[in-house]
């Protein structure tokens, strides 16, 4: 799926220099512009986990829906002469915030609650699976009930801007040229900008402080009246909300049908791990790590094994740095 | 025979007479691939059922059995006679494979990176052209290659399996091995401390675990005739695998069994019924079945049946606590110098970040003396503890045991020369009845279960705990989890003792029979270091103090000088104290 992503380009190992350089910036920019996205994606779950310590394997599903939900509400605003085809396609993906929002603080509100917050720490260990397996159900029932609502077909969304792309150079003696995808482009600046706001919300407000605070030490945090399984919900409903804008933003440039997001939790998790599983700053950066993995190992590997590329760095960074590259956040649970 | 050994092979015979009077053969298919799943979820059961490391990449070794199956009779000629045992080598290998590196990992980490084994494997065989084996058919040669027209003999085959993976389960379940995997599952650390070789079990469970499911994959392949990457890696296989284990009862050998002859059914009679009308519908319904287990019955169907059946059975209220057996009075043991020195710290240091929680201690522990530690809260006493057994590895200095340095050594290696230990909070494997708490310890030197238990019995008896072998660990008084952990120490032998404030919160009743009980401990020829920050009660029970205070020694002695020793004054009540007594 990823694959649509890159560019046509010739196979084969033996290419000349500026043949291998032309293909090498084209990767790098095409990993640049994914891996904003994914940096988004990977915002969105390491949220989750910094507030609530909990992996929540249903994270890839609810970027689903918010692809599925983008997808119709395209349908619809396109039709408003006011958007058009251009501005709609990025308002649909910003649309499938709030409604995956109340999504998953539902979700939250119904089930994961009952397995995680203060009630699980008497568990003990009990809780701690618990609550994997609880959203790996969840997963399980959200991908065949998509399958049921939206059909198994692939569907993406059509815009004019996936297939323009500005023309960079000629650079390197008139050889080296590069196109860089305008739709992906502004994809990357909104998920860039959605991260900003993310951040100023968790640094300048009393809600940031609060799961702040409910995510530090939440028997500390219900002392100073703070409410934390309201500071749970928010931020579990916030996490998926912040992955389905991405999951919107990425509607655009890839095709998707219900089971989309079992691809992307590796995905997603690589980047979170990476980053330190945690750390919000930490978690772009492992996202956009991931994008570029992800596009320069086309240099090197058939399309197929792209996804199978990243389950492999997935695990190097599992098994040799579980606190991650940037060294941030190392608490584990 | 023992009655579960009957129980389960007049299960398996039950199975397959049933199986024989059904003809209709999409009914066939479902009783054979019921217990193929059952396999399954015993497979799983036994890795993670058992020591509790979740796998949601079950499907790895499952996959990898169907595909060698497949490919070896299409390439080799292989009969799967041959290739479903090749298969279960082949999961074996794998379980082994990926446990090395795995391990390393715990909890969440450990859950995410098995899923992400059999998911890289399915992308590596879709891209190497592996889209969709089909067996061929081998009609000449029906027989020697399980092709046969009676799809009965397939379910047998399948009871067959399912009876020798629960069998299989059950010796586990009730050897040293299963033992020590649910003391993982409860308490890795305190494991380790009695002496459990904890990455040595792990790495066993999970290649048995591997081979099982490695050898359902594989039989698999031979009943469905086509294998596809998504159908034998894909996140379904792990999701069942887990869901009938977990549904039916994880940690139990009949559990799984029973999540798979309820669940199996009825999905695949909603995929047959349904799956036309609503796509999808099998997922939903293994995705609502895990909610609900989760929700409303976490242990699931046989520990609540379990659960049930002791509830009704339990007539007479639990025994009265008993106090420990007063061994004839403990002879005043001598004490001096003359004693040779066994087990040392030399100049020992450990810091973490900036704190020097233990500061170049230097201590000699005497055979046969009672020596206690002590030193105000933060004075880095437990560090010293967790230096001393392994927990920790010193930053410097050495940790010396009849002349040689143990440092560094893994805890397990260290209870095992002889160094037995208790926790300041007590860490029982609450799950466990308490007297296969003390057999764990037991196993140290008894690798039998019958020899563990007399071993165990014995030390019960001598805390005084003996009348309630056979009581979880769970809810038991302060007092009794002491003399549980005691006693769990007492039965891997050890030559020295480290007590962790053994007597912190208890009554001074109590703390007068643990005196009693430690003397009578030392009586015996047993060497013990004990840790308190309080000094009353240790004044009247060892031989020597060493006081630690702020990670470093600040003086060492017999009992009558230490407590006039106005450095340990200072420390304990403050110099403003003392210049006022003075």
């Amino acid at each position: 799926m990823c694959a649509v992503l890159a560019f046509e380009r010739a196979p084969g190992l033996i290419m000349d220099l500026p043949q291998f350089l032309e293909n090498f910036l084209q990767a790098l920019t095409a990993g640049l512009l994914t891996g904003a996205i994914y940096g988004l994606v990977c915002v969105g779950l390491s949220l989750i986990f910094g507030v609530m310590r909990v992996i929540n394997f249903a994270h890839g599903d609810f970027m689903m829906l918010g692809m599925y939900v983008a997808f119709y509400a395209f349908g619809m605003l396109a039709a408003v002469p006011l958007f058009g085809e251009w501005l709609s396609p990025y308002l649909a993906a910003l649309f499938a915030g709030p409604v995956i929002f109340v999504a998953g603080m539902l979700v939250h509100k119904l089930l994961v609650s009952r397995v995680t917050g203060m009630r699980a720490s008497a568990l003990a260990s009990e809780g701690h699976y618990a609550q994997l397996i609880l959203t790996l159900g969840i997963a399980l029932v959200l991908q065949n009930g998509a399958l049921y609502l939206f059909g198994s077909a692939p569907v993406s969304i059509q815009t004019p801007l996936a297939s323009t792309a500005w023309l960079v150079g000629p650079l390197h003696g008139e050889r080296v040229e590069i196109f860089v995808n305008q739709g992906q482009s502004i994809a990357a600046l909104i998920a860039l900008a959605v991260v900003l706001v993310f951040v100023a919300v968790m640094n300048r407000t009393r809600l940031g402080k609060a799961l702040r605070a409910a995510a530090d030490n939440p028997v500390a945090a219900v002392y100073m009246g703070i409410d934390v399984a309201r500071a749970h919900r928010l931020a579990f409903g916030l996490g998926v909300a912040i992955t389905a804008i991405g999951g919107g933003l990425l509607a655009s440039s890839i095709s998707f049908q219900p089971y989309v997001g079992l691809e992307y939790v590796i995905v997603m998790y690589a980047g979170v791990v990476l980053g330190g599983l945690g750390s919000v700053p930490g978690a772009f950066l492992g996202g956009l790590t991931i994008g570029l993995v992800q596009q320069l190992s086309t240099l090197f590997l058939p399309n197929q094994l792209q996804n199978a590329a990243i389950f492999v760095m997935f695990l190097v960074i599992v098994l040799l740095r579980p606190q991650g590259l940037f060294g941030t956040a190392a608490r584990r649970t | 025979m023992r009655r579960e050994t009957v129980l389960i092979i007049g299960f398996g015979l039950a199975y397959a007479a049933f199986a024989a009077l059904v003809t209709h053969s999409y009914y066939q298919l479902i009783l054979t691939v019921v217990p193929i799943w059952a396999v399954m979820g015993l497979a799983w059961n036994l890795l993670s059922g058992y020591s509790g490391f979740v796998s949601f990449g079950h499907a790895a070794f499952f996959g990898l059995g169907a595909y060698f199956v497949a490919l070896a009779q299409i390439g080799w000629n292989l009969s799967p006679w041959l290739g479903i045992p090749a298969a279960g080598v082949v999961g074996a290998l794998a379980g082994l494979i990926v446990g090395i590196p795995t391990f390393r990992l715990r909890g969440h980490y450990f859950a995410l990176a098995m899923l992400a084994y059999p998911l890289a494997l399915m992308y590596v065989f879709e891209w190497l052209g592996y889209q969709e084996l089909t067996l061929p058919m081998r009609r000449d040669a029906a027989l020697q290659f399980m092709q046969f027209e009676d799809h009965r003999i397939y379910t047998w085959l399948a009871a067959g399996l399912m009876v020798l993976a629960m069998l299989l389960t059950g010796r586990v379940e009730r050897s040293r091995f299963g033992l020590s995997l649910i003391a993982i599952k409860e308490d890795e650390a305190a494991a380790e401390a009695a002496g459990v070789r904890t990455l040595h079990w792990k790495l066993l469970a999970i290649t048995l675990s591997g081979a099982m499911a490695g050898v359902a994959g594989g039989l698999y392949a031979v009943v469905l005739l086509v294998v596809t990457p998504p159908a034998v890696f894909g996140m379904l296989v792990s999701a069942q695998a887990l869901i009938v284990a977990m549904f039916g009862g994880a940690a139990t050998v009949w559990g799984p069994v029973l999540g798979a002859l309820v669940l199996v059914p009825l999905s695949e009679f909603l995929h047959a019924q349904l799956a036309d009308k609503i796509p999808g519908i099998q997922g939903v319904v293994y995705g609502l079945a895990i909610i609900a287990v989760i929700l409303l019955a976490p242990e699931g169907v046989v520990w609540k049946w379990r659960a049930y059946r002791r509830k009704r059975a339990r007539a007479a209220p639990a025994p009265a606590a008993a106090s420990p057996v007063s061994p004839a009075a403990a002879a005043q043991r001598a004490s001096g110098p003359e004693r040779p020195v066994i087990f040392e710290a030399r100049q020992l240091s450990k810091s973490f970040g900036g704190l020097k929680a233990v500061r170049d201690v230097t201590l000699q522990v005497r055979q046969g003396e009672i020596l206690g530690i002590i030193g105000p809260n933060g004075a880095g006493k437990t560090t010293l503890f967790n230096l001393l057994n392994g927990f920790l590895r010193p930053d410097g200095g050495e940790v010396v045991l009849d002349g040689r340095s143990i440092a560094g050594s893994a805890p397990d290696r260290v209870c095992a020369a002889g160094i037995g230990r208790t926790f300041q909070v007590a860490r029982p494997f609450r799950r466990m009845s308490m007297l296969d708490n003390v057999m764990i310890g037991a196993f140290l030197h008894e690798p039998s279960a019958a020899a563990a238990r007399a071993v165990a019995l014995d030390a019960l008896a001598q805390v005084g705990l003996a009348e309630h072998a056979q009581r979880l660990a769970d809810g038991l008084t302060n007092k009794q989890l002491r003399l549980l952990e005691i006693a769990r120490a007492l039965a891997g032998k050890p030559r020295i003792l480290l007590l962790d404030e053994t007597m912190a919160g208890l009554t001074g009743a109590e703390v007068e029979e643990l005196i009693t009980l430690i003397r009578a401990l030392a009586a015996s020829g047993l060497t013990i270091v004990i840790i308190e920050h309080t000094m009353q009660a240790m004044v009247r029970l060892v031989d020597r103090f060493v006081v630690l205070d702020d990670g470093a020694v600040l003086a060492e002695g017999e009992p009558a000088r230490i407590t006039q020793d106005p450095a340990v004054i200072d420390a304990y009540l403050g110099r403003k104290w003392r210049m006022a007594n003075a």
